[in-house]
């Protein structure tokens, strides 16, 4: 007998996902809301892996964009040098045909990558704690962008590009959105590998550690290895969101991955709630939507107001804005529901009769 | 060779005062609240435009006023203006939060939104033209050997260290510089001494804040083109000082700033500057990971 | 072989000596007390013998093993498990969960198992999943398992926390204070627990208690320190009756 239970979620999301690649294919839905929907995912895998350490593990890291630009450069490059030719690597190594089936490889080697310089704030974690270790993760995030803007062989501060010439490739094998199947792929594989995680024995160490630390060491919870697990499954998933936003956009900046980066993904842990995975996915799409959604909005604002006529016809409404409306929907927000949205709590917690339709392990 | 490492620490000494100005106000908030006020480095930005609309202000006036007696007026008015904005900041955002009891990474997401909204709205109202900031006071060039100062550089130099004297004073002789010291040890017993916390917060949002606006004064000084994020990485830089001094403690960011600017300044001259930054902190994160408390902090035993 | 054999251990922090040549001697399953006025060096002691603090000199072996050194989750995993004076629970976690993660030390899989959901993940989950639900219902805690420690009784949460440290298995079990803060009552209900385990898990106890009730109904052997040093030891009645510890207790005058 099948359990549908069990079933239910992944049949829901992969009849989702199934559907919006046909769209896609059939230029149902335009290239720009195909590119929105990818960043929603690349958010959700940022999101929810940094909820691992600031959620989950309570610490209050703020250097997540480096980690995933370690995963964008590596990857990014790693398929420039296998499978094109280019001014700086020179004749591809394999064909380029071949991008399409070494594409989750070097995904993984660029999380491994962003893993290991995850290495850079675990182990200093050992020690130090709190706020110490919040200018630790942020040290670490400005020297990782300024050791890429420093690296003129991969383009420095003037960026890395080439990356849409691996989706051509990935596209000549067979014409279909490849990069639409590959994020719905990695985000599924994130957000499947933290429930794991954080809902076993083992992982809930770092609960554990969160809540109090002292008597996790005592009752056996190796805190250090645990730091060191959390850490690196944390920027290392973070790596593959950086892989994928850097083949969405075909061109990588270092200063792409700056605080800016990182306070947005501290902005969707916090709003979703510390120690929620739903409350993750839940932030990055309300997130994503509203930058994308003040796009148009502001204009016709603009325009609105305008004819109405109350403001004066020398001032207009720029886009800038988008970061003065976002951060005051936060902070109006954050004075509603201290907490985030979610809490700590998961959606099925809200709506117990969930529980009767899915069970998502 | 001797004397560029003079002119060098002499660069690295004015640097770094600005660097100390501002960690100092991120130090006095930490020390009372435990919050890292990540607003304080658009604070400062919002310092340098007051001192700046002031100084326009008083120019076109007709009272035809001179640099010096205009500079005169604009230093403490811009300390005035810049902490009502702080203190505002501390009544519109961040009380309530503490009130409800809210984690306190609520609250210091709350003031990195409150940054990105001052940066931001600053942008989207006055507009991406850079504002250039008035000559006030004549520059005059001292030459000490091969060595060249200004008494622009001399004064900031001077000021930062007046201010850290002054605030000392503060902290140690006044009653309530004494309860904003306390209350780091303990948050109940301090209002049971007759002083209202929040009068404490405020007084500490007030000096912050005011240090802050001379920071921002002193900076569109020396360096006269003003614009919106010029807050942002030096907020973030101060910060990181005051952490590596040891944050909560005047001492340690006081130091901690000069520390980052001598060390930026010498970074610069031994390699390209693009390696500033990547210099800089690294040798930061190297002490933090020596010394896991900061310079001056002191580690916080856990009981157990 | 003794089980937990302590030689001159003396702790000092900066140039105070908190414990100074302390010994002690567990030679199979007794129930001792450790007692002596506050800031004595009680806790301290059970800091070092549980791992948190590496002794500034002396020796401590366990089942013939040094442990003086290791970190607190090796001493917990080689059998010494403790409670805390100030309850430490996981108290945003159920109760099931806190028994749970005090299984870390016989986990029995790896990540790789985790993430794949293999059989052996599942087997060690339901192994571990059974061990608390066995402890809890001889604890008679069962009806609290999806409850939060923070919104049950504090006499419960001086239980749970007592379940949490025997969920390890452990050989020697260090009491901080388990009567503090609790009323007559439960002091009654508390001394038959701890006589119960005892008796149930065949496990030997060392506990630092202030009421002497609780210490002069179990224990069979006291030790009394004061400012680090021990000033006497023996049975309760001995120690009743010892003037120095009178004196430690009182202060000169009031012999």
């Amino acid at each position: 007998m099948i359990n549908t239970k069990k079933m239910s979620v992944p049949s829901l999301l992969f009849l989702l996902a199934a559907g919006t690649i046909i769209a896609a294919h059939f230029q149902l839905i335009d290239l720009y809301v195909q590119t929105v929907i990818m960043f929603i995912g690349v958010n959700i895998i940022l999101s929810s892996s940094f909820n691992i350490i600031n959620g989950y593990m309570g610490e209050f890291a703020c250097g997540h964009a480096g980690f995933m630009a370690v995963g964008a450069y590596v990857t990014s490059v790693l398929n420039i040098m296998f499978f094109t030719n280019s001014k700086t690597f020179g004749q591809a190594i394999f064909a380029p045909e071949l991008a399409l089936y070494f594409f989750p490889v070097t995904m993984f080697i660029g999380g491994v990558a962003a893993a290991i310089t995850g290495l850079l704030v675990a182990v200093p974690s050992f020690k130090t704690r709190d706020d110490y270790l919040a200018i630790i993760t942020l040290a670490a995030n400005f020297i990782i962008v300024s050791l890429f803007i420093n690296m003129d062989v991969i383009g420095g501060a003037r960026g890395f590009m080439g990356m849409k010439q691996i989706v051509f490739a990935m596209e000549d094998v067979a014409y279909i959105p490849w990069m639409l199947i590959w994020v719905f792929t990695f985000t599924y594989f994130t957000v499947f590998v933290i429930r794991r995680f954080v809902t076993s024995t083992y992982g809930k160490g770092i609960i554990a550690i969160h809540q109090d630390e002292i008597a996790a060491e005592i009752m056996s919870v190796n805190t250090n290895k645990m730091k060191l697990v959390a850490f690196m499954l944390s920027s290392g998933l973070a790596g593959l969101a950086g892989g994928l936003f850097a083949h969405i956009l075909g061109y990588i900046n270092p200063n792409s991955f700056g605080i800016l980066k990182s306070t947005e993904c501290l902005v969707m842990v916090y709003l979703g709630g510390m120690g929620s995975l739903s409350g993750s996915i839940i932030a990055a799409v309300i997130f994503t939507l509203l930058i994308e959604g003040l796009r148009f909005i502001i204009p016709a604002a603009d325009t609105l107001l305008h004819l109405m006529p109350i403001i004066p016809d020398t001032f207009h409404l720029s886009q800038v804005l988008k970061w003065v409306i976002i951060p005051l929907i936060l902070v109006i927000l954050m004075q509603f529901r201290p907490e985030g949205l979610m809490g700590n709590r998961e959606l099925s917690d809200f709506f117990p009769k969930l529980k009767k339709y899915y069970e998502f392990k | 060779m001797l004397d560029s490492i003079f002119q060098n620490l002499f660069n690295a000494l004015q640097w770094g005062s600005f660097y100390s100005l501002i960690a100092l106000g991120y130090t006095l908030v930490y020390g009372v609240l435990r919050l890292i006020n990540f607003a304080h480095g658009d604070i400062f930005m919002v310092g340098a435009y007051i001192a700046f609309f002031l100084a326009m202000f008083f120019l076109q006036g007709d009272g035809g006023l001179s640099g010096p007696v205009i500079l005169a007026m604009v230093i403490p008015l811009t300390m005035i203006l810049t902490s009502v904005c702080g203190v505002a900041l501390e009544r519109i955002a961040y009380r309530p939060l503490r009130r409800k009891g809210a984690n306190r990474l609520y609250v210091v997401i709350t003031a990195l939104m409150c940054g990105l909204i001052l940066e931001n709205g600053n942008l989207a109202f006055l507009g991406a033209s850079r504002k250039s900031f008035p000559e006030l006071i004549d520059k005059v060039v001292y030459n000490i050997g091969s060595i060249s100062m200004t008494n622009l550089k001399i004064g900031v130099i001077l000021s930062s260290i007046l201010v850290y004297f002054v605030l000392n004073a503060i902290i140690s002789k006044t009653r309530i510089g004494m309860a904003m010291r306390g209350i780091s040890y303990d948050k109940f017993a301090i209002p049971l001494m007759g002083i209202p916390i929040d009068t404490i917060i405020m007084v500490t949002f007030i000096l912050g804040s005011s240090l802050a606006g001379l920071a921002g004064i002193l900076f569109a000084m020396s360096y006269p083109v003003l614009d919106p994020f010029m807050g942002a990485l030096i907020g973030w830089k101060a910060f990181i000082a005051a952490v590596v001094g040891g944050i909560g403690d005047i001492k340690g960011a006081f130091v901690g700033g000069f520390l980052l600017g001598i060390v930026e300044i010498l970074a610069m001259a031994i390699f390209p500057s693009t390696f500033r930054d990547l210099i800089a902190f690294s040798i930061l994160m190297i002490i933090l990971v020596i010394k896991p408390t900061g310079l001056f902090g002191i580690a916080k035993s856990t009981k157990i | 072989m003794s089980l937990l054999e302590i030689k001159s251990l003396t702790q000092q922090f900066g140039g105070l000596t908190a414990v100074s040549e302390f010994s002690t001697r567990f030679e199979g399953r007794e129930l001792m007390g450790l007692i002596g006025p506050n800031g004595a060096g009680k806790t301290t002691v059970f800091n070092i013998v549980s791992g948190f603090y590496k002794p500034t000199k002396g020796k401590i072996l366990f089942k013939g093993k040094q442990i003086d050194g290791l970190k607190p989750h090796r001493v917990t995993a080689m059998g010494i498990a403790r409670t805390f004076q100030n309850i430490r629970l996981w108290h945003d976690m159920t109760l099931l969960d806190n028994i749970l993660i005090s299984q870390h030390y016989n986990l029995g899989y790896n990540l790789f198992d985790l993430f794949t959901r293999n059989r052996r993940y599942m087997e060690n989950e339901k192994r571990m999943t059974s061990i608390a639900m066995e402890l809890l219902e001889q604890l008679n805690l069962v009806q609290f398992k999806d409850e939060k420690p923070r919104n049950l009784p504090y006499g419960i949460q001086r239980k749970i926390e007592i379940a949490r440290a025997l969920s390890v298995k452990p050989d020697l079990l260090l009491l901080d204070e388990p009567a503090a803060g609790l009323n007559s009552s439960d002091v009654q209900d508390l001394i038959q627990l701890i006589r119960w385990i005892h008796n149930e898990f065949d496990i030997a106890i060392w506990m630092i208690e202030h009421q002497m009730a609780v210490v002069m109904s179990l224990c069979s052997w006291i030790q009394v320190i004061d400012f680090g040093k021990t000033i006497a030891e023996g049975t309760p009645d001995e120690i009743q009756n010892n003037p120095d510890v009178i004196k430690a207790y009182l202060g000169d005058d009031n012999i």
